[in-house]
């Protein structure tokens, strides 16, 4: 499986720290200490839009046309959609006729379609795999809850994947905690509802997901690195989840590794869920840092609670 | 010993000598936050070969103290 080519598309409306202090009692410098965010960007529209820039921007930059695809596999967590799938919506707008399938695997999603996507290459069914996370937490969250909405932003990013080159390493979890983060969907207006559930925006035990975040991010790349029977120094780049510049650091801090070999946008865009993984790839990509050959960690981790990383020559 | 153990990773931790971390001490007054109180708590588990998960409130040094104490008895 090889990475062909990476895109991106974020909203331009741009969310700065002192914005939020208008309306909530927050500040510019607590959510910068505890997070490492300064802004963020928020859509303003539909987010199928700005998926299908980010498709086509990777399907442009790795010189595919849309009815060359196979496969669009799409990490959705939220939407205007309920059903149909996002990727299915992406597909009628950028011209392409393949089957199509979302997945949640919440902010690890971009790593479990990438794993998805991988198998189906390497087994010779698909040829030209798009793999597309596209979120909005933003209308997830509780825009008077100081302590979550601060966190997150919206974006769209995506990856081509092909048969070139060697399987990468996978390592997938999930330990099921449906209390750490969660949110409810209302019931509609079903007569027969006898539960007493209600639309509840994200909620999130900070310190709890913190803590597991930190601790399987780590034992994910000591595992691949063992099971690749290489050393932490032999890795060129970590590009962890983007949820909190806290937990890269502690992460990079435990692993004795350098700054520099762990890259992080999350500064400029806050936590966008799955698509912060993709979107940092593309980055990185775009910037040119990434040789043929180069190793890469991926970890990412979310509600689940989820888990997913992957070791990659690129 | 255990108060020991605590103040040797505070110290640690905030760079200052553990003599002067007293069990009343509030992480706050420590100017450690959320965040850190997990850092700290996760090197405790090494320390202590425990298990300490976040859902009680920790607000100072003895409560740490005390929790670690009921874990290990």
């Amino acid at each position: 499986m090889k990475i062909l080519s990476t895109g991106s598309a974020v909203p331009e409306r741009i969310v700065v720290n002192q914005e939020l202090s208008e309306f909530l009692d927050t500040s510019d410098q607590w959510i910068r200490e505890r997070t490492g965010i300064e802004q963020r960007r928020i859509h303003e529209g539909n987010l199928e839009i700005l998926a299908a820039r980010a498709a086509q921007n990777a399907l442009e930059a790795g010189g595919v046309s849309a009815d060359q695809l196979d496969l669009i596999l799409c990490s959705n967590v939220h939407s205007r959609y309920l059903t149909p799938s996002m990727s299915s919506v992406v597909q009628g707008l950028i011209g392409a006729s393949c089957p199509c399938l979302d997945i949640n695997g919440a902010c690890a999603g971009f790593v479990y379609a990438l794993e998805i996507a991988a198998a189906h290459v390497h087994s010779g069914r698909y040829r030209r795999v798009l793999v597309l996370c596209a979120e909005e937490p933003t209308r997830m969250v509780d825009w008077h809850d100081r302590s979550t909405c601060v966190l997150f932003g919206d974006a769209a990013a995506a990856a081509v994947v092909i048969p070139d080159g060697e399987m990468p390493l996978f390592k997938m979890g999930t330990v099921s905690n449906g209390q750490a983060i969660y949110a409810y969907h209302g019931p509609g207006n079903c007569p027969y509802e006898k539960s007493d559930r209600r639309e509840t925006p994200l909620v999130m035990k900070g310190q709890e997901v913190y803590k597991f975040a930190v601790q399987s991010s780590q034992e994910d790349i000591q595992y691949l690195c063992r099971q690749a029977g290489i050393g932490l120094e032999q890795v060129d780049f970590f590009l962890l989840h983007q949820a909190n510049a806290r937990i890269v650091e502690a992460v990079r801090s435990h692993l004795r590794q350098p700054p520099e070999k762990f890259p992080s946008n999350i500064r400029l865009y806050g936590n966008t869920s799955s698509a912060g993984l993709p979107l940092l790839l593309d980055e990185v990509n775009r910037q040119g840092k990434l040789q043929p050959g180069a190793v890469l960690v991926l970890s990412a981790f979310g509600a689940g609670l989820t888990t997913g990383a992957c070791l990659m020559k690129w | 010993m255990i108060f020991e153990t605590v103040a040797k990773i505070l110290g640690e931790y905030k760079d200052v000598d553990p003599s002067t971390i007293t069990a009343d001490a509030t992480f706050a007054s420590l100017e450690l936050d959320s965040l850190d109180t997990v850092e700290i708590v996760m090197s405790l588990e090494d320390a202590f070969g425990i298990e300490i998960d976040m859902e009680q409130p920790l607000q100072t040094v003895e409560d740490l103290v005390k929790l670690i104490e009921a874990k290990k008895a």
